[in-house]
């Protein structure tokens, strides 16, 4: 690492997360004014973006070769008042709270106060959301039955795809010029519509030039002060960058890695789409550049490497936009899911990994920053070599990368209708996520909460936390006969929660089609050019929505705790149990001890326990596969918790596996903390045993000791574990290399740990910045040390 | 057929070759000083009481060691980790106590194993007799062979029993051209002495072929199961070996041409 490298890369660690009213307040300036009155809605979204580009201040930070900052500093995180008004509480919680805190300072609470919430009020798109939804749908969200994603946020969850590492924006502009001049207004009823809509792409595609060219003078005016000749240079070669692209096409690495920079700002400036935003296949995208380079003796690998880790420094500025409420308790955590993909196939099939791959993860392993994600996409064509060599960065214990099957990606995607090439040039998204990049609007809706809904069926209907019926009466379970009732009340009750949330879906992504259309973001998107039509109107080629499921292991362990202790050996009867349950176990530890150690549990390759989980998953599976959203696509599965596992848990009582009310349940596919007994092959055979190509993605949690990985023969283990998940169609693992007795030290002694990063779900964290449940809940996870 | 095993582990990877099973079956001649499962010595059951932390209390529980499988639901154990042996080159690990201790048991395994084509390791004491391990021998991939003391007066003090049978069975099996390779525990004061290590590799280098060497440096994993379990332990004064001390034993061997790995 040079100098300059760790100077930044310095900054960026002790950037203090901060919110500006900036982009606030400039867009409240726009919608104040005229124009903004007299324009149809796209055309208005574009020209507020422009405005924002515009008139924003330009940040550049002493060193950078790569430019271009979403705020006016780096860490300085706008806000998105047209989509989420925050009020001066919200702020003030942001400011005050102790974990995922941002500073705000008086002067911006001032311009809330005076500018943005009169103007706002009654205006902002999450009022809109929640002015339109049906009471059952809010019950059902009150009670923690499901989170909203788009409540905050705006649909984004894309990845580019290699067009754009091809593309400058000028050319772009002349495809729009294309279609509309095609456009037929005798015969075509949406030609108005469509064209509204090229007019908003084509003024955003002027807007991001301009942004660049922004960049550009400032650049050229700090050369003129540079007293340093070598840096004064860097900056003359920087302007002139910035004066290309993105409006031209990238030739050089430097280049394509400025243009893909000013595309990420554009899309977290239009709107705070979650995820952020992602440059996908990195090491497939970035390959000419670096081969020509080499060869043309214009880069070396040692300058490559300087470019990647300032580009990394990037991401790392820029944390997700302020959360708050239920929003931040799904998603705790600064980090904003830009999960670069590196490996895979070609879109021809073959192995894709380079030498660019090795070098990339060179830089990763030196950087160590909690931003941006990544992951390796291994195939059976690619080497173990690649494996082995991404497994030395996990037995460093930062919890990256997370490992994909991109055999069983590519089958994901064909099974929900894309091409074989779409497919092939797709990967995995935000946690685990499947898209088909450049191709595809693939939103998450929200997080759904099989255990609570299992524990309202329990009850008849009504949720027992607060007393108020909130499902559908399906009987009360002393009176079924045989677990198949148990089981279908349960398929009633989900059928019915399972109808509100898409229903919701449904108004949402309406709301968010005619409010809040993204023109930039359009114009990355195959084939929105071409269909005159918006990202999130259904412009893109393929269109899905997707419902994540939580507490697969949680579950799975109630209703096999039930199917063995009441049906089947009949220890007890489910009024004794539902006592127990009822008085969270007080007084019942006999009966606990059973339930926790003395019933089959989800995760022991088990078959008794892991066919509830196979049942669970048919379950959710039909009620939501398959289902049409707005967009002319589908609602799929997938399997996947951020940080709602430990927010779902905190609504539900004790349950019949013996956990406590209140008690985090567990993440993605995996088992519950603890209850895995027989090591990683028998988590493995356990998971696999849900069909993964059905769905959007899983997410399968791996506790590892630090022991298990000490010698080369370890190594080759965790490579030989990784293609046995993989052959038997597992979609995603993750690993955790770390002792439960360092997390308890770092829990009791923060100041010493404060560079230990962990696997949460689906990404990774400073362990110091976990809220404490998770925290707990993660050492629990880690504990259990003979495996 | 049933026996009695005390434990299956998967996802071994210090038992043989690749991700492998190991079947521990109970029961063994010997009373190795070390040992690190003392509990596995009587080839009975053993139950006894364990305080379960449930929450912040202690709940009274019943806890076994040992329990009767059929060979049938051994092999059902050992079949669910296929994938991980064809994508590791591993197998099964029959362990101990001294696996030979439940032969008739023991052979039905292996037999079953090899008829479905699953890698087989025995981890053995070989205090055995020689029919048993000849017979064995024909279903057995690997042996993994302790030598723990090439002096037998100090290997009766150390272990109860006199080396000389291991010694013959380990040229028998040599003799068979079976694959071999020799576990050696390494015990601070009881048997790293030098001229010890230099007369267990002449010993070695006289066979077919030198068999690969795997150290195992003794540590104190086990202890507190001696008090648990009501049996002596004497290794109160022992040290676990240095890294120095296990990396100049290695040297030792490497020098005579063994190839040596350590912790198996």
């Amino acid at each position: 690492m040079n100098q300059r490298i760790k100077k930044l890369r310095e900054e960026s660690q002790n950037a203090v997360p901060r919110i500006s009213a900036e982009r606030a307040l400039l867009i409240t300036e726009f919608y104040k004014s005229n124009l903004a009155e007299q324009v149809s809605v796209p055309v208005k979204r574009a020209l507020a973006f422009n405005h924002i580009l515009e008139y924003k201040k330009i940040c550049i930070n002493d060193g950078e070769l790569i430019v271009g900052e979403r705020g006016p500093a780096s860490k300085t995180v706008p806000t998105y008042p047209e989509i989420n008004l925050h009020s001066i509480e919200d702020l003030e919680i942001l400011n005050s709270r102790p974990k995922v805190w941002f500073k705000v300072d008086e002067e911006t609470k001032k311009a809330y106060k005076e500018v943005v919430i009169p103007f706002w009020t009654g205006k902002s798109n999450r009022e809109k959301i929640f002015s339109n939804l049906d009471q059952n749908w809010l019950d059902a969200y009150q009670a923690g039955v499901f989170t909203e994603f788009q409540e905050q946020r705006a649909p984004g969850h894309t990845v580019l795809g290699k067009k754009m590492f091809q593309k400058g924006f000028l050319e772009l502009k002349e495809e729009i010029a294309e279609e509309i001049a095609k456009l037929d207004f005798f015969n075509d009823s949406t030609a108005y519509d469509r064209r509204e809509q090229l007019n908003a792409m084509d003024i955003a595609a002027d807007a991001i030039i301009l942004f660049a060219n922004r960049n550009a003078e400032a650049l050229k005016e700090l050369a003129t002060a540079e007293t340093d000749e070598d840096r004064k240079i860097e900056l003359i070669e920087m302007a002139s960058i910035c004066r290309k692209v993105p409006a031209q096409a990238p030739e050089t690495f430097h280049e394509a890695l400025q243009h893909y920079w000013f595309i990420h700002v554009g899309v977290i400036t239009e709107v705070n789409p979650w995820d952020s935003f992602n440059p996908g296949r990195l090491d497939q995208h970035l390959f000419p550049f670096y081969e020509q380079g080499l060869a043309d003796g214009t880069l070396t690998e040692e300058s490559a490497k300087e470019l990647l880790s300032l580009f990394w420094i990037k991401f790392n500025n820029h944390p997700a936009p302020p959360k708050i409420g239920v929003t931040a308790k799904e998603s705790s955590t600064y980090t904003d899911f830009a999960l670069i993909n590196l490996g895979g196939v070609k879109e021809d099939g073959s192995d894709a990994v380079n030498d660019l791959t090795y070098v990339i993860l060179d830089v990763i392993q030196e950087m160590r920053l909690l931003q941006p994600s990544f992951m390796i996409q291994v195939s059976k064509k690619n080497p173990d070599r690649f494996i082995k060599r991404t497994a030395k960065i996990l037995k460093t214990g930062f919890g990256q990368p997370s490992v994909f099957n991109t055999d069983a990606i590519i089958q994901e995607l064909l099974n929900q209708g894309k091409s074989l090439v779409d497919a092939r040039n797709g990967g995995a998204s935000g946690c685990v996520e499947t898209g088909a990049f450049g191709t595809e609007s693939y939103i998450l809706t929200g997080y759904f909460n099989l255990t609570k809904i299992f524990e309202i069926m329990l009850h008849n209907g009504f949720d027992p936390m607060t007393g108020k019926k909130i499902g559908i009466q399906t009987g009360k379970p002393s009176e079924f006969e045989s677990f198949n009732e148990l089981v279908d009340a349960f398929k009633k009750q989900l059928n019915y929660f399972a109808d509100i949330k898409i229903k919701g879906n449904n108004i949402i992504d309406k709301i968010f089609a005619e409010n809040i259309p993204v023109p930039f973001l359009s114009l990355l998107i195959d084939d929105c050019i071409q269909n005159g039509k918006d990202y999130n109107a259904g412009g893109a080629r393929y269109n899905t929505s997707y419902i994540q499921g939580v507490g697969l292991g949680s579950l799975t362990d109630i209703m096999t705790s039930i199917k063995y202790n009441v049906f089947d050996e009949k220890k007890l009867s489910m009024n004794e149990l539902l006592a127990a349950i009822a008085e969270n176990f007080e007084g019942h530890d006999k009966l606990r001890n059973d339930l926790l150690n003395n019933t089959p549990k989800y995760g022991n390759d088990d078959d008794y326990a892991d066919s509830q989980a196979v049942t669970i998953f048919e379950i959710f599976y039909d009620a939501v596969n398959g289902r049409p959203n707005t967009k002319g696509g589908h609602f799929r599965i997938n399997m996947l918790p951020t940080t709602s596992h430990v927010y779902f848990g905190g609504v539900t009582g004790a349950t019949a596996d013996g956990r406590l009310a209140k008690q985090p349940l567990s993440e993605g596919i995996s088992p519950f903390q603890g209850a895995d007994r027989k090591g990683p092959s028998a988590v493995i055979k356990s998971a696999s045993k849900i069909d993964h190509l059905r769905t959007g993605g899983t997410l399968l949690n791996q506790k590892f000791t630090p022991s298990l990985l000490e010698t080369e023969k370890g190594l080759d283990a965790m490579v030989q574990l990784i293609r046995a998940y993989f052959r038997l169609d597992g979609h995603h693992i993750q690993f955790n290399v770390v002792t439960a007795e360092t997390l308890k030290k770092a829990q009791k002694h923060p100041e010493n740990y404060k560079d230990l990063i962990v696997r949460v779900a689906g990404y990774s964290d400073y362990f110091n910045d976990l809220g404490d449940e998770l925290q707990d809940e993660i050492i629990r996870r880690t504990e259990n040390d003979g495996f | 057929m049933k026996g009695i095993i005390f434990d299956i582990k998967h996802y071994a990877i210090h038992d043989g070759p690749g991700i492998r099973t190991t079947v521990f079956l109970k029961g063994c001649p010997l009373g190795c000083w070390w040992c690190h499962n003392p509990e596995s010595w009587a080839k009975e059951i053993i139950t006894y009481q364990k305080q379960e932390k449930i929450g912040d209390k202690f709940v009274e529980i019943e806890e076994s060691v040992g329990e009767y499988y059929s060979v049938d639901r051994v092999m059902k154990e050992i079949e669910k980790d296929r994938v991980f042996y064809e994508e590791s080159g591993g197998g099964v690990t029959f362990s101990g106590g001294e696996p030979f201790h439940q032969f008739d048991f023991l052979m039905e395994l292996l037999r079953t194993c090899k008829e479905k084509d699953i890698h087989t390791c025995v981890d053995t004491t070989a205090y055995v007799d020689k029919d048993k391990i000849q017979k064995a021998a024909a279903y057995t991939d690997l042996f993994l062979y302790d030598l723990k003391h090439i002096d037998d007066e100090q290997h009766k003090r150390y272990t109860g029993v006199s080396n000389k049978l291991i010694l013959e069975n380990l040229i028998l099996l040599d003799h068979l051209k079976k694959e071999i390779q020799i576990r050696y525990p390494l015990i601070p004061g009881m048997n790293d002495d030098e001229t010890d290590i230099l007369k267990m590799m002449a010993f070695l280098q006289k066979l077919r072929k030198l068999h690969p060497v795997s150290i195992l440096p003794y540590h104190k994993i086990g202890k507190h199961k001696y008090s648990q379990f009501g049996i002596e332990y004497k290794m109160n004064d022992i040290e676990e070996p240095s890294k120095e001390q296990i990396e100049k034993v290695k040297k030792l061997f490497e020098t005579a041409g063994f190839e040596t790995t350590v912790g198996g």
